[in-house]
């Protein structure tokens, strides 16, 4: 702030605190009320009986008030207060923050050290690293895929046979550290002529879930022109991009049914998962990664190619 | 009889019944809320009964409709009997009266609808907020009005305290809600980022410093003396806690925003001025308690008077607890946790409500010219299970507020943090329950209190008309 300011603030301080002080100090002196006297009253009288008597201040009272300032000051001193005046301890919150942090991390290094450079399969079987790993998980990522990382509505089951982009380390490694942004775009002008519905139909078809096979009849054309250019021919998606297996009877945003395909038909979905590189750091990322794996063990070794499904 | 001035007491009487039917409806809606946060599914999944809608109704219900209607009650029944003589301008009392009732029913509309501006306690859009800015300067004009036709030369300390609230309520709304309106209900403040947020939060604090403090204070200076029939125990006293109060409180605004954004300057003055705010606060506590000294033994038989003393414990507590809160270190664990609820309502309800709830009880019946209320044991009872659920109220917080802030802090040898915020949540469940329990015992003596008032005033008599004595000393 500029100069007049940082004036501004330290006279309005010391205004405030000299004229507490005086007033204490003035109000304190002897005066008529004191001990002798101590039934008189000032002599004013308001609403017939309403008295004021005029005992002298309490001494442990008057001892409290100045010791407040007296820590005020010397709090003002060494502190920054006082307008530009940094205080003599030369504080930051900044500062103090930041110290905080780099101490932390140097205690840190050592065991995060020991994790680096490892493959995440071999992690998955570390308990020390899987327990770390479950820590990360449930400070950063539990907030949306739930503690037990069973997801929710909306958010993908981490630990099913089901992956969007697949389910191999280095895969989930890489959602977590630059983020996915999974987009179907809004489809009904491409579908005229009741081809939402029929559409729709088909899709619950592909998954054994109650349709009407009439329409779906109709839908399968439209499918296999339209929506196979990410979710494949065979409706079993792509994790290329992330496009979901609409086979597997794993609803991603909830449903299962033909009115809420029709709504992803109509409206279209996205999905955001925020990229954690600057936030977690690949330490920690592999780490949560690790955590993951750890809970379907079958998933640990799999490369991309074997049969993953994907959501809708 | 004619040519004798008369006191207004319709206007007070007005603005008593208004205290009690708001303290019932917003301490209701307070009880749903705590409610909702226990079992969430109270809501009934209607947008108008959410949470977020509902707490600023509670926090506007019970602070400027319960409080507010307690405060120009009594501010005008003691500006009358302390300056002897009639307030100033029938009609614009009356004014004040309609138009704060406008802005309440106003508030009750436009908050469920979700109509906001997002400031805590400044929540009201900005026609309403105009509107209070109208009632409020003519709620000066007649506050001060009455000061100036005064009939005795002092001013009685009651009075500096209610002036210093009127005064300042008037600067800091106005300055607060300064705003470019865009529709009809929706504007942008003047203000951006810290800025924005120092100006809400010197609003907020003095909200409690000038609304919950002084004007309260101004309630206990005249009603303490006259139930106890004890004189005020000090009057340097009144004066020197009077101007450090008024004095510092404006700085203490910055300990809402500790570890914020705000410049280290801020907080630091924030946390100072805060700390030398305890005994100036306490200052008033004592002339309160100290008044009683001789007059010990009506607590036995009065249970207003115990309402009044027991406000002054909670005063005393709660502005001990303040500035301890307001200590950076201690902050850290604090803030954004139930403590702050437990500490907001430690003054609330233990403070301001029980203050407001003696005066009304005192005053209540000489307004409709009843001999003393319809039940001195329903006071008793009303005393008894309000204090029990406050109690229960405030430890319910502390225990949930400490165990938060320790939670919340707790990190593994990993550096991650030993708890999610969902187990916190859930370790908290109980004392919700128990806030709920606690609330509804506060209500229920609202109730009773409710139940009192009407057997008193029914069957209707003749209103009283108090004529305006002759000063005994000029």
């Amino acid at each position: 702030m500029s100069a007049s300011w940082s004036w501004f603030i330290i006279l309005l301080v010391v205004a405030n605190i000299v004229g507490l002080v005086v007033l204490l100090f003035a109000t304190a002196r002897r005066r008529r009320g004191d001990a002798g006297d101590a039934r008189a009253t000032t002599g004013h009288v308001w609403d017939g009986d309403l008295e004021e008597l005029n005992n002298p201040l309490p001494r442990w009272w008057f001892g409290l008030f100045v010791l407040t300032v007296i820590f005020a000051i010397g709090y003002l001193v060494l502190y920054p207060g006082m307008g530009n005046f940094a205080g003599r301890l030369g504080w930051t919150s900044n500062g103090a923050a930041a110290d905080e942090l780099r101490e932390t991390n140097a205690k840190l290094e050592a065991l995060y050290a020991g994790f680096r450079g490892r493959p995440l399969a071999d992690l998955a079987r570390d308990p020390k690293a899987v327990k770390i790993g479950r820590n990360v998980f449930a400070n950063t990522c539990a907030a949306c895929h739930g503690s037990d990382a069973r997801g929710a509505v909306g958010y993908p089951n981490l630990v099913d046979d089901d992956a969007l982009y697949g389910s191999d380390g280095d895969t989930m490694l890489a959602s977590v550290l630059h983020g996915r942004h999974g987009v179907m775009p809004p489809l009904a002008a491409t579908l005229p002529d009741g081809g939402v519905d029929d559409v729709a139909n088909y899709v619950m078809g592909l998954s054994g879930r109650p349709h009407d096979a009439r329409l779906a009849e109709l839908g399968k054309p439209r499918f296999e022109t339209i929506c196979a250019a990410c979710h494949g021919k065979d409706g079993k998606g792509n994790h290329a991009l992330g496009a979901p297996n609409l086979t597997d009877d794993v609803w991603l945003h909830g449903g299962g049914d033909v009115a809420a395909v029709r709504t992803a038909i109509v409206d279209g979905r996205s999905g955001t998962m925020p990229a954690w590189a600057s936030v977690l750091g690949e330490d920690r990322a592999r780490l949560a990664v690790a955590w993951l794996l750890a809970q379907n063990p079958h998933d640990a070794g799999a490369s991309a190619g074997a049969p993953a499904g994907a959501t809708q | 009889m004619q040519n004798v001035e008369t006191y207004n007491d319709r206007v007070v009487r007005q603005f008593t019944v208004a205290t009690i039917v708001w303290g019932v409806v917003g301490m209701a809606v307070g009880l749903l809320i705590a409610a909702q946060l226990a079992w969430p599914a109270l809501n009934f999944d209607v947008p108008w009964l959410t949470y977020s809608r509902l707490r600023p109704l509670h926090t506007n219900a019970v602070i400027f409709a319960f409080g507010g209607c307690g405060l120009f009650a009594t501010s005008y029944y003691v500006v009358q009997r302390t300056c002897q003589a009639r307030l100033f301008g029938d009609r614009l009392a009356a004014f004040t009266f309609w138009g704060w009732q406008a802005v309440i029913l106003l508030a009750v509309v436009t908050l469920p609808l979700g109509y906001t501006q997002s400031k805590e306690y400044a929540e009201l859009i900005w026609p309403i907020d105009v509107l209070i800015a109208v009632v409020w300067v003519v709620y000066a004009i007649v506050f001060f009005g009455t000061i100036v036709k005064r009939k005795v030369k002092h001013i009685y300390v009651a009075n500096w305290f209610f002036g210093a609230y009127i005064l300042t309520v008037a600067v800091l709304h106005i300055v607060n809600s300064l705003a470019i309106p865009v529709t009809l209900t929706d504007s942008y403040p003047i203000y951006s980022g810290a800025v924005d947020a120092m100006v809400q939060w010197w609003y907020g604090h003095n909200a409690v410093g000038f609304f919950l403090t002084a004007g309260f204070l101004g309630i206990m200076y005249y009603y303490v003396p006259k139930q106890a029939q004890r004189p005020i125990y000090s009057y340097r006293l009144s004066v020197v806690h009077f101007w450090a109060l008024i004095a510092v409180y404006m700085w203490a605004g910055p300990h809402h925003l500790h570890y914020t954004a705000l410049p280290d300057w801020a907080q630091s003055l924030g946390m100072v001025f805060s700390l030398i705010l305890l005994a100036p606060s306490w200052g008033g506590m004592i002339n309160g308690i100290m008044t009683l000294s001789g007059a010990w033994q009506k607590l036995r038989t009065d249970p207003i008077l115990k309402f009044m003393i027991v406000s002054l414990s909670f005063y005393g507590m709660s502005t001990f607890e303040g500035p301890m809160m307001s200590i950076k270190t201690v902050n850290s664990l604090s803030h954004y946790t139930d403590w702050t609820i437990g500490h907001v309502h430690a003054g609330a309800l233990g403070w301001v409500a029980f203050i407001t709830i003696g005066a009304v009880y005192s005053m209540l019946p000489k307004l409709f010219g009843a001999e003393r209320m319809h039940s001195t044991r329903a006071i008793d009872v009303h005393f008894w299970i309000a204090t029990i659920g406050v109690v229960l109220y405030i430890a319910a917080m502390w225990i949930a507020g400490v165990m938060q802030g320790l939670m919340w802090r707790a990190t593994n040898p990993d550096g991650t943090l030993t708890y999610t915020f969902i187990e916190s949540l859930r370790q908290t469940y109980p004392y919700y329950v128990t806030r709920v329990l606690g609330g509804l015992m506060f209500f229920t003596g609202m109730v009773i209190m409710c139940w009192n008032a009407w057997k008193t005033c029914m069957p209707r008599r003749a209103l009283p008309v108090v004529p305006v004595p002759l000063p005994v000393h000029a």
